[in-house]
């Protein structure tokens, strides 16, 4: 079976994010009233399994082995089956 | 061990930078340095012919994901068993700029329990953002117990260039103190960012150039075998190699990286 997949790895809370406030501040310098903006980095790809859970313990997996430092950083998995 | 039968690898991969620099301070210290890359360490060496390894500097892999992260892993996937004997077997490694960010991905540093499975600490985007090139001041914290420090005096202030976009140590937020009085306790804190008076940054740029954590600068294991720092030594060995020298009457013939060399090999003479 052949499944999509998104993985969102963003900051945790409480940890600065100097990307997202560089942005944010020149934002406001261009006019927008924001107050603040996160950065964070989607990976997306198709993964082949023989099942969902499989899939969904695979992408956990490789968000702990590689997408993700635990130390700073969240992570969303999103699956769906291709059709 | 006689020194000249001592055999230093500095590992490369694609992006990988100061290699030639590691080597030719090696060189002129009289040891064996091979820059091997790690395809070929892979498939045709062996990590375990060598009695020091160096992960250089650079920007490993195009720093994709996270700097050092994918480099960590791909070392962790191939050389894993001989990666493990080098450690349990205490031959030293150094981690420099790129190669600290290696070695905290890898789960080799701060390595409170041996290799953890997960990074326990992270260098991450420099406070204030950017990549950031100058010469800093550190000083040195260690009570001996990292191997490479030990022909340096504890509270000695060195002058050495830093050049990255990651490299703002910090620990998961909810066990920063912990994890702080972990390096304490075990003597693992090695170096602090510091003004040329020796007075700590306490965070303030550019004095702290990447808003590391307690103004951390580098740390060891708890064997002291491993050892990363965001500065490059290897760019200040020579005293040609410094910003001031065309201002300088006189210089010393070597800059403050060459005791980190001097220590290490010191350290398996005495060692094996």
């Amino acid at each position: 079976m052949k499944f999509q997949l998104r993985i969102e790895v963003s900051l945790k809370p409480g940890h600065s994010d100097p990307e997202g406030e560089t942005t944010a501040h020149l934002l406001n310098e261009l006019g927008y009233k924001i107050e603040r903006v996160n950065v964070s980095k989607v990976y997306s790809g198709i993964l082949e399994t023989e099942s969902l859970k499989e899939a969904q313990m695979k992408a956990e997996e490789m968000c702990k082995r590689l997408l993700a430092n635990p130390t700073k950083d969240n992570y969303a998995i999103m699956i769906e089956e291709e059709k | 061990m006689k020194r000249e039968e001592i055999k230093v690898c500095v590992l490369r991969v694609g992006g990988t930078n100061c290699d030639t620099e590691t080597k030719r301070a090696f060189d002129e210290l009289g040891v064996q340095t091979e820059v091997v890359h790690v395809n070929e360490m892979v498939k045709r060496r062996n990590l375990l012919e060598y009695n020091a390894l160096v992960f250089p500097g650079g920007f490993s892999h195009g720093d994709y994901v996270r700097a050092g992260a994918i480099w960590a892993k791909l070392i962790l996937a191939k050389l894993h068993k001989e990666l493990k004997t080098f450690v349990y077997e205490n031959r030293p490694i150094l981690g420099i700029c790129n190669g600290f960010q290696v070695l905290v991905e890898a789960g080799l540093l701060p390595g409170f329990d041996n290799i953890s499975p997960y990074p326990k600490a992270a260098l991450a985007t420099n406070f204030p953002p950017g990549y950031n090139c100058r010469w800093i001041y550190i000083k040195h914290e260690n009570n001996e117990k990292c191997i490479f420090t030990r022909k340096i005096p504890k509270g000695k202030i060195l002058r050495m260039p830093v050049a990255h976009s990651q490299g703002r140590f910090i620990f998961t937020k909810e066990k920063e103190k912990q994890h702080l009085n972990r390096l304490y306790e075990n003597d693992q804190l090695v170096f602090r960012y510091c003004d040329k008076n020796g007075e700590y940054a306490e965070g303030r740029f550019p004095t702290n150039p990447n808003g590391s954590f307690h103004d951390i600068v580098g740390i060891c294991n708890p064997e002291g075998t491993i050892f990363g720092l965001m500065p490059h030594p290897e760019r200040a060995f020579y005293w040609w190699q410094q910003p001031d020298w065309t201002r300088q009457a006189q210089m010393p013939q070597y800059g403050d990286g060459k005791p980190i060399f001097e220590s290490l090999i010191e350290y398996l003479l005495k060692k094996f």
